[in-house]
């Protein structure tokens, strides 16, 4: 391993990211609420860190190992969730524990959207427009971010990508050159993110309002800068907007980029994973919208099928975002939402979860195994579309299937034992280790009444969440750190 | 550039190695093993395609249809044909590089026209090596000989050595040694670093040195570097396979050639091929079969089989037994490196020889002629200087005055058929060969631009 290449380029994206503490103070500026200095002395503060990470070494070219590159990302994404939370820690409203502030830091860069804060409504608008663009900056990959724009990262990048990049298979590239690749995650991204802005000011949003949700719903992560979330513009409109959004954002990005660059959707009907992941999204809202209509919870029929719909797809794709308090919904609902929080979105998207593709996978498997018993000399390969997934693949699939159902469970334990009841640490594990964000109970509106400890256990659950738990696992064995 | 290579073999991971560390290139590797092609991707920054070469849905995913270069490096001649059949109809790709290995197919040069079989270059390895070796036996006591301008200049790496006349010397004295003949130092490696050599420049011994000449004195200037050695007589050649017997065949009427292989029906396969060559069906890596065939006596020998290892094995024996030169093929460069300072003379790398016939087509400009040296860190570059006075950055001026990246040198020029040995006060006109060498290849962005025309010409 080579510490050095590890800290040059940490050192670099340090100061990259110290760039992203300018523009909330803009924000500020332009609407006068004297609350930038936080944001000012973090940029320096972080730019300085970096430097000091970076200079040293500055001469120091290397190649990226492959383990390098889970260091440089797990440290990174650790080292951020701290920078992240300097501005939060240091200003005067809200007024932030160092735990409260670190855990909204993770809770935006992993799109998490769990947050520790009441009273969003009150808080200046450069810290409220700090916390979505978090999201949004997390949405994508910061590092997928810095190899696009970086290109002395060069092969190095691929190791950083694929430590990054959710879903089982990790090697597909969309063009040759990585940073190209990167570029092109990007450019969709700044696209939909753009849409989904025009969307919301036409559904009538304000500006202010319109970017920032447009930043969190693209990035699928949740923050809302209004208490209610979006249940605070009580619009149908709205709701269309983000559900629309929700769902492009869940859907993996190289689908779009093929899609687009052929000017053909036929990409999209031929994906089984996209095909999976639809009619997922379509029997769940059938599922909620009809209990809900049966059950008579909302007076009208359309109140039901517009918050059905929008709560099925919203905490589905793990986005989190409420129109309703779905905690109270009758029946299994809260329930069956947060079980369909695990399946998430598609691999390659900006959606948490164990994602559609590995679900898919294991669902094939089994009934492979009902097949081989009833034809034992049947030769079955696990098939996606036209093509067999190579054994590798469906191996990692059980294998990262099984270690999140363990790591859930001794979360869960863990969570229950600093004092919470049984449905609170069920869902709380949920919320984070899926990037959910809300969860039922306790933590059904946020996090702010958990203890000290909870909250790290939870700030670790989002971070193996985003990282899909093998890149930060993987530090704590001995075979990494053994020469 | 965008560049498909079809097949990740040794030579087709290679062309993929020497082409993606060059930022403008973007390349597209296609094999029928995800297991390599996965192996590769880990290294380079490249993209992979998995499925057969020559199938037209999988060009098509490898981005065949925006594809400037097509080159096709799979172990089969005929599905690298193919493809650059269907690359050229179906997707209109304007470059197409194939390998081929058989020499039937080599020469029926009728064959290969765009009506017919649409393959732009043709590129043989075993040919490349055979070529390579020959020119190495032709002038002992190098290490390398490059032919630029269809052979009229030769670039010759040396190492210096006592005996040779220049050894000690400045190199300005070099005009008062051979006051007729003309020649250029180009580049004079010492320890492994390069040296930007002047004429105060002493050579030590144990330099590497590559100097540039016309072909009819490169003899003389050999002998400055170093005592000349004895031309070569006696050959052996260890392995029948293709290289091996092309080689045999070209030798047979020059020198004593025996060659050496393990299996007898191939060993009586080869035998009728050759005319004066003895076959000799053994190890080559057997002590008792190299002594009774009188090594000691040996002037080259060639270990030639498809295993590098057992090449690299039974190069050592042959020179402990007394072979007064030996030479081993071997693919990895890591080995090249390894055996190449001691035991072993020469190590002849395969994919070195046939990546610069693939870097000419990839190079901007008018770039006849590219060879790869000292495994891929320097280059030698023959380029056609075009347009007029004032348009180019070239043409018309002094070579002094050309600014060139650091590292590089222009070593020569070749000028119709007149060979000119470079001098700072000698212009370049249109059309002029210009050899030149670089010492850091990086810089290469730099010298093509250098020698590319403005608009207004094209």
């Amino acid at each position: 391993m080579n510490h050095l290449v590890v800290q040059r380029i940490l050192g670099l994206l340090l100061m990259m990211f110290s760039v992203t503490m300018v523009p909330p103070v803009v924000v500020d500026l332009i609407y006068k609420e004297q609350s930038w200095m936080p944001f000012v002395e973090s940029f320096g503060l972080t730019l300085f860190a970096g430097l000091l990470l970076w200079y040293p070494v500055r001469g120091f070219h290397k190649d990226l190992r492959l383990r390098d590159g889970f260091l440089v990302v797990a440290a990174f994404w650790a080292g951020l969730g701290m920078v992240g939370a300097l501005p939060l820690y240091l200003s005067d409203a809200p007024v932030m524990s160092f735990t409260d502030a670190v855990f909204e830091s993770v809770s935006g860069l992993t799109t998490t959207g769990a947050t520790v804060l009441s009273g969003l409504d009150a808080l200046p608008k450069a810290i409220l427009y700090y916390r979505q663009q978090m999201q949004w900056l997390g949405g994508m990959g910061i590092i997928v971010l810095a190899v696009a724009v970086l290109p002395m990262l060069g092969v190095g990048g691929m190791q950083l990508l694929r430590a990054e990049t959710p879903g089982p298979v990790k090697d597909s590239k969309l063009t040759p050159r990585i940073t190209e690749t990167a570029k092109a995650l990007w450019y969709f991204y700044v696209a939909f993110t753009l849409l989904c802005l025009i969307g919301y000011l036409i559904a009538g949003m304000g500006f202010f309002d319109a970017l920032c949700h447009a930043f969190s719903t693209v990035a699928i992560g949740g923050f809302s800068t209004h208490d209610l979330s979006i249940g605070y513009f009580d619009s149908p409109a709205v709701d269309m907007v983000a559900i629309v959004f929700m769902f492009i954002a869940g859907i993996n990005f190289s689908l779009h980029f093929f899609a687009w660059r052929n000017v053909s959707i036929k990409y999209y009907a031929q994906d089984p994973e996209f095909k999976a992941y639809a009619f997922m999204l379509l029997v769940l809202s059938v599922v909620v919208i009809g209990t809900l209509l049966f059950l008579g919870t909302y007076g009208n029929t359309s109140d039901s099928i517009i918050n059905g719909l929008f709560q099925a797809v919203s905490i589905a794709t793990t986005t989190g975002f409420t129109t309703a308090n779905y905690a109270s919904w009758p029946g299994a609902l809260p329930v069956l939402l947060i079980l369909a929080s695990f399946v998430g979105g598609s691999a390659g998207s900006t959606a948490g979860g164990i994602k559609v593709i590995r679900c898919l996978l294991i669902a094939k498997q089994g009934l492979r195994e009902i097949i081989r018993l009833v034809h034992p000399n049947a030769e079955i390969p696990v098939k996606l579309g036209q093509s067999a997934v190579p054994f590798r693949v469906v191996d990692a699939v059980w294998g990262f299937f099984s270690v999140y159902i363990v790591v859930y469970g001794m979360m869960l334990l863990a969570l229950m034992s600093t004092g919470l009841d049984q449905v609170t640490a069920f869902s709380a594990v949920a919320a984070t280790l899926n990037n959910l964000g809300p969860g039922l109970g306790e933590v059904a509106a946020g996090f702010m009444t958990l203890g000290d400890t909870a909250k790290w256990i939870a700030i670790f659950g989002m971070l193996l969440g985003r990282l899909e738990i093998f890149t930060l696992l993987v530090l704590i064995t001995p075979t990494f750190w053994r020469h | 550039m965008k560049i498909l290579i079809l097949g990740a073999g040794q030579v087709g991971s290679s062309a993929a190695y020497h082409l993606s560390r060059e930022e403008a290139n973007e390349v597209t590797v296609v094999d029928r093993s995800a297991e390599v092609l996965r192996e590769l991707q880990d290294r380079l920054d490249i993209r992979t395609v998995v499925g057969h070469a020559a199938y037209p849905d999988v060009l098509d995913r490898a981005g065949a249809n925006d594809a400037d270069i097509i080159v096709a490096l799979t172990d089969t001649d005929e599905t690298n044909m193919v493809a650059c059949q269907v690359a050229y109809t179906l997707f209109k790709t304007p470059t197409k590089i194939a390998r081929i290995r058989s020499a039937e197919y080599m020469n029926a040069r009728k064959l290969f026209t765009q009506e017919a079989m649409p393959v732009d270059v043709r590129i043989s390895p075993e040919q490349l090596v055979c070529e390579y070796v020959e020119q190495l036996i032709l002038y002992p006591g190098a290490l390398q000989v490059l032919d630029f301008a269809n052979g009229r200049v030769r670039l010759v790496g040396a190492r210096a050595d006592r005996g040779g006349m220049l050894v000690d010397q400045q190199i300005a004295t070099l005009k008062e040694h051979i006051p007729n003949t003309e020649g250029r130092i180009a580049a004079i490696y010492r320890n492994g670093k390069a040296m930007q050599p002047d004429g105060d420049t002493v050579i030590r011994e144990g330099d590497e040195i590559f100097f540039v000449a016309a072909r009819q004195d490169v003899r003389v200037f050999m002998s400055e570097m170093r005592k000349l050695d004895d031309p070569v007589r006696r050959v052996v050649i260890a392995g029948g396979g293709n290289i091996g017997v092309r080689l045999a065949l070209a030798l047979e009427q020059t020198n004593q050639v025996k060659i050496i292989e393990r299996d007898i029906d191939r060993a009586r396969a080869i035998s009728e091929q050759l005319n004066k060559a003895i076959v000799l069906v053994g190890d080559a890596a057997d002590e008792e079969l190299l002594l009774e065939e009188n090594i000691d006596n040996v002037d080259v020998f060639c270990a030639l089989t498809n295993a590098e290892e057992a090449n690299i094995l039974s190069a050592m024996l042959a020179k402990r037994l007394g072979a007064r030169k030996v030479m081993a093929l071997i693919n990895r460069p890591s080995f090249a490196e390894l055996v190449e300072s001691g035991s072993i003379d020469i190590a002849i790398s395969p994919q070195q020889i046939t990546i610069g016939s693939l870097l000419a087509h990839v190079r901007r400009g008018d770039v006849v002629k590219v060879h790869s040296l000292r495994r891929g860190a320097a280059e030698a570059i023959e380029a056609v200087a075009h347009g007029e006075k004032g348009e180019s950055n070239v043409v018309g001026r002094k070579i002094e005055d050309i600014e060139l990246p650091r590292g590089t040198n222009i070593i020569a020029i070749v000028r119709d058929d007149q060979v000119i040995i470079a001098h700072h006060d000698t212009v370049i006109e249109t059309d002029d060969h210009v050899i030149l060498f670089m010492t850091d290849r990086r810089k290469i962005d730099k010298l093509e631009r250098l020698f590319q025309v403005g608009v207004s010409f094209i």
